[in-house]
């Protein structure tokens, strides 16, 4: 069970998540990360080739609310955790290109 | 750009971004607006705030069915909410929720009217809900601000099949789907306001002698005017056709597949966009905070019934029943109302030429002076179909129909009412129309002498003289029987 | 005059109510106990000392004024940092939050509020509450009560701690894979998880969206049921949450139950439990029958726990469980970017996308980007149907097991916890390890079920011992029945450690 992921594997999936990793952290991220998705890997036993998958164990439908206006935040309100703002907004570094 | 011998079908999807008309956002209860001073209607859910959740709008969905459904789309027995994840700051959640494998509605199609008369169908593939994210502003030199009131906003994507071959056919599909929100009363779909923005895929399928060649797929984002995505698709088709011709083997859809472009607005071109390598694993998976839709057969039929004729269905039946020209029939579709004064009319049993003749000549011009739509000016269908049937019996000729219905605008009156007051009832009294044309003879001698003399001017002075008994009429009578009696006294 | 932190929170608000105590004294009392015990404990991430003592004295105001202020009148409790209140902060025991300010206030805190309960303040947890023994929090660990050289359990540890301790009548926790019954087992109290969808989620930051719940950590079965009840119920704020009335259950929960039927879940009762929690099940299941209960043995084939040649125990419901936290985790902790809200690093970034990667990387501890790591890994393209989606369907294979042996039986009786509380750092640099501690709740989180955690007992170390029944869904009331009588027949309630020694 005990196997490594691809130390690339580990920098991809960390970019993926925004987490900025150490060379160290690669290293045992990779040992630590392997063991455990070695572990998940157990469920392949298992046949469930007829079966639904089940996102909720409480399975409700067509929760809906109507569309009549509520409350909303002050701006201040909405902007009062902000690391940093500027004119109401919340502000980042000059960002280019799309994100979708 | 030289063209050679070579047959070259453009083949064009287009992915449409339509804001729906909601009072509210999807998922929140903020308002839905538009220009307001930035984060001024935002909550814990559309800032994903830590804690906050999800509850969907039932407005937003029904809204969406009815599109769909209006695209002869098959709208979902059962559909479901996923997460897209990818990190923005215009999108707090760093995901994004919207719909993945079970769009709600797919299958449709939208056949568009051409200049031509014809018409061409183009596929409809998916249409599916989505949150709008907010607004990245980069207002200054080193920072982005960001404002949510668009977070979370409903946003219905609408994708077509590749069934666009032209210039042409791109913008009238765009354009009648532009009507068709704007009918259903789904979205208000003003460009300015970003409320409906295109994403085209353009590619080219290229012959030469037997063999075919295929461009990569360019797919342009966010544009925001139907001027853009005319020039755009214009300006991909040259630039693949040039692209392809400095290299037929190399530049193929085999070896470059499909990339993305922005449009650059003052240049007026496209240009590549580099992506990050990650872009595209949006690890999509149903969100656990929104519990599936399930929209049976009662609740489709409940909607559909909310629609009535659409756009094109009018647009042929103008075409056929009243012989109206494509360009009237697409002048009286541009919103449901107009039409809807016009069939009201012919209802009353009013003649359809001469009501479009009134909504197309004064209603469009008054529309035009006040920047509305022909069915805000303010006449109304029984008005219209009243005013018709005058005209029709000859009670009002046309100069006063036009007057009447310029009149009614302002009043509730019915035209008769309005004739009446006004004097415009047209005057059959023949001694009343022999003392105007006495009246005339007598003030206008050389007209009478150069109407009578045979020459050059005469049929000018006849034609002087006939409109001033028109203007002692104020219209009133009836022009040919002006002329009639006209003759009659100067022994013509 | 009586200790007044010795009292239940039932006899406290009956007390309150009758004007013998005023809430203020009540709120002194716990506040002066926080101030002589948490610094050994570290219970606590933060106490609201003016905010209570201000609600307090509103409550005996109200009191005074003729007015009935609510079933839970006067009751200091406390909240897990991870409820949102619009007051104090909401850390989740994160630095990322270290600062962090919520505008509104969780709808089970608001429901608890209105019921007139005085909040002492938030407690510490498991860093976004992963992690099952409150090591993981970024303000340092939770010390057990019973020994400080041990771990209370988590990652609700600093409400198990603050109930053992009787620094709070009763606490506010969230289960998301045994968050609640295991610490209350480490750590000598009750816990009840209840059915998914019976509480809002609203206000709760998220961890696993589809497995979270809040529920109470008490001293007796009588004091969840008053808290449950008042944090129960349909919320429109929460889609998730169930529209279905809410029985009263502290009027009921001392009446016993005939005919009671108890399955024990063989699968459960393996060499990996610990001996003295094997024998509390049993002299429970003992208990019992003796009550005229009917026990019988039943099977739950897809929870079992595997050994393998080498002596590694394994488990596809563990495993299916952490999978499915993950993928949700991975998304849900998204948000914490450093954008909107929160930590941002502090460093000259070249762009967005490393104030992203610094600042999560600043942010975050080890297991919470363990998690992160993993469930995007799961959900990432071409894994999703390895991983995700097959854990979404053994989910349901784990669901129908529980569904058939709800036919046969009415409760089924099993450990909560294979071994008392760790010891501090016994865990630590093991991940695998201490996930397969949670093997026997995690089912009960994938099912949607509720579960009671009682104390079964003290160890011959003397540290409790838990024993947990769970039912089908919206059965909280049989639950808190069941585990009342147990209560009363076995003498087994209100254990209180010795905190002279710590
Ligand atoms: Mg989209
Ligand atoms: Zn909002």
């Amino acid at each position: 069970m005990a196997k490594q992921i691809d130390i690339d594997l580990v920098r991809h999936v960390g970019k993926l998540s925004r987490i900025e990793l150490t060379d160290e952290q690669v290293r045992t991220f990779s040992r630590q990360l392997g063991e455990i998705i070695g572990y998940f890997d157990k469920l392949r036993e298992l046949d469930t080739d007829n079966v639904e998958p089940m996102a909720h164990a409480v399975e409700l439908t067509n929760v809906f609310a109507e569309d009549a206006p509520g409350e909303s935040l002050t701006p201040e309100a909405a902007l009062s955790n902000a690391p940093d703002r500027r004119d109401d907004m919340f502000q980042v570094p000059r960002i280019i290109g799309t994100g979708s | 750009m030289m063209r050679t011998s070579d047959d070259i079908l453009p083949v064009v999807g287009l992915e449409i971004h339509v804001e729906l008309a909601t009072a509210t956002k999807l998922f929140c209860r903020c308002r839905n607006t538009f220009g307001d001073p930035p984060n001024t209607h935002v909550c814990p859910v559309c800032i994903g705030l830590p804690g906050a959740l999800p509850v969907m709008n039932r407005r937003a969905v029904e809204l969406s069915m009815k599109v769909g459904l209006a695209l002869d789309c098959k709208v979902a027995d059962y559909t479901k909410w996923d997460r897209k994840n990818y990190y923005y700051p215009d999108l707090p959640k760093n995901y994004q929720i919207s719909q993945y494998d079970l769009p709600l509605a797919a299958d449709g199609r939208l056949e568009i009217p051409l200049s031509d008369g014809s018409t061409h169908v183009v596929r409809v593939l998916r249409a599916h809900l989505e949150e709008d994210a907010g607004k990245n502003i980069h207002a200054a030199a080193a920072h982005t601000g960001v404002d949510l009131n668009r977070s979370c906003v409903p946003l219905l994507e609408i994708v077509s099949e590749p069934d666009m071959h032209s210039v042409e056919q791109v913008l009238g599909y765009a354009r009648a789907m532009h009507r068709l929100v704007r009918w259903l009363g789904a979205s208000e779909a003003n460009m300015q306001m970003g409320q409906m923005r295109f994403e085209p895929n353009v590619n080219l399928r290229i012959k030469r002698g037997d063999v075919e060649f295929r461009t990569p797929i360019a797919e342009i984002k966010n544009l925001n005017s139907f001027r853009a995505l005319e020039r755009t698709v214009a300006f991909e088709i040259d630039r693949q056709y040039a692209a392809w011709l400095e290299d037929p083997e190399g530049f193929s859809i085999d070896k470059l597949g499909k990339q993305n472009r922005g449009y650059d607005d003052d240049r007026e071109q496209t240009v590549f966009q580099r992506e990050k390598e990650e872009a595209h694993d949006y690890r999509y998976f149903p969100d656990p905070d929104l519990a599936p839709v399930v929209m049976d057969k009662s609740w489709r039929d409940s909607v559909a019934a909310e629609i009535g004729e659409l756009p094109l269905a009018r647009w042929k039946r103008y075409t056929e029943d009243y012989s109206l020209s494509p360009e009237e029939a697409d002048a009286l579709t541009q919103d449901p109302e107009t039409g809807d004064i016009l069939d009201e009319a012919v209802d009353t049993g009013a003649d359809a030429r001469r009501g479009v003749n009134l909504l197309l000549g004064r209603g469009a011009a008054l529309a035009n002076e006040r920047g509305c739509a022909i069915a805000a000016v303010g006449v109304t269908g029984g008005q219209l179909g009243e005013l018709v049937k005058m005209q029709d019996a000859g009670e009002v000729n046309a100069t006063a129909a036009a007057r009447i219905f310029d009149i009614l605008t302002e009043t509730d009156q019915s035209p008769r009412e309005v004739a009446e007051r006004e004097g415009l009832l047209a005057v059959s009294d023949s001694n009343q129309i022999e003392q105007w044309v006495e009246q005339v003879i007598e003030a206008s001698p050389q007209a009478v002498e150069d109407a009578t003399g045979g020459g050059k001017k005469q049929k000018g002075a006849f034609g002087f003289l006939t409109g001033q008994v028109m203007q002692l009429s104020k219209g009133a009578a009836q022009p040919q029987e002006v002329q009639q009696i006209l003759r009659q006294k100067l022994g013509l | 005059m009586t200790d007044i932190t010795e009292l239940s929170a039932v006899e406290l608000r009956d007390a309150i109510t009758a004007g013998d105590i005023s809430a203020v004294a009540a709120a002194e009392a716990y506040l002066e106990a926080i101030d002589r015990i948490d610094p050994r404990l570290h219970a606590y991430n933060e106490v609201h000392r003016d905010r209570a003592m201000e609600r307090a004295s509103d409550i005996d105001r109200r009191l005074s004024a003729g007015e009935r202020p609510g079933p839970l009148a006067g009751v200091p409790v406390a909240l897990k940092d991870n409820l949102c209140t619009a007051y104090g902060r909401t850390t989740c025991s994160s630095a990322i939050l270290a600062d962090y300010r919520s505008p509104f206030t969780a709808t089970a805190v608001r429901k608890l509020e209105d019921a007139g309960a005085i909040v002492l303040g938030k407690t510490n947890l498991d860093e976004f509450a992963m992690g099952s023994t409150t090591e993981t929090s970024a303000t340092g660990p939770t010390l057990n009560p019973w020994d400080t050289g041990r771990v209370p359990g988590g990652s609700s540890g600093g409400s198990a701690a603050a109930v053992s301790a009787g620094i709070c009548a009763a606490a506010l926790g969230s289960d998301t894979g045994g968050s609640i019954r295991q610490p209350a087992a480490f750590c000598g109290v009750v816990g009840f998880r209840p059915t998914y969808g019976r509480v809002s989620r609203y206000g709760v930051v998220t961890y696993g969206s589809s497995l979270d719940q809040v529920g109470p950590l008490a001293r007796d079965v009588s004091d969840c049921a008053l808290l449950t009840a008042a944090i129960s119920g349909h919320d429109p704020a929460d889609s998730t949450s169930v529209p279905a009335d809410v029985p009263d259950y502290p009027a009921t929960v001392d009446t016993p139950l005939e005919n009671l039927k108890i399955g024990v879940v063989r699968e459960f009762l393996s060499d990996s439990l610990d001996a003295d929690i094997r024998q509390a099940i049993d002299s429970a299941a003992e208990t019992y029958a003796s009550l005229g209960a009917e026990v019988r043995e039943v099977s739950l084939p897809y929870s079992a726990i595997d050994r393998d040649d080498e002596g590694n125990i394994s488990s596809h419901a563990v495993a299916c469980y952490y999978i499915v936290a993950m993928a949700e985790a991975s998304s849900n902790l998204a948000r914490f970017d450093g954008v909107h809200f929160g930590h941002r690093t502090a460093e000259r970034v070249r762009d967005i996308v490393e104030l992203y990667s610094r600042t999560r990387a600043e942010g975050f501890g080890d297991e919470v980007k363990r998690r992160v790591m993993l469930g995007t890994y799961t959900l990432s393209a071409g894994y999703y149907d390895a991983y995700y989606n097959k854990a979404m369907k053994v989910r349901r294979l784990i669901h129908r097991d529980f569904e058939r042996a709800f036919e046969t039986v009415d409760v089924l009786l099993g450990p909560v916890a294979p071994t008392v509380a760790y010891r501090l750092g016994e865990k630590a640099d093991n991940p695998l390890q201490m996930y397969l501690g949670d093997i026997y709740t995690i089912s009960v989180n994938l099912a949607g079920l509720p579960g009671l955690s009682i104390p079964g007992g003290v160890s011959k170390a003397g540290l409790p011992l838990g024993i947990q029944l769970i039912g089908p869904v919206f059965s909280e009331q049989t639950l808190l029945r069941a585990g009342h009588m147990f209560e009363q027949a076995s003498g087994i309630r209100r254990l209180r450690p010795d905190l002279a020694g710590t």
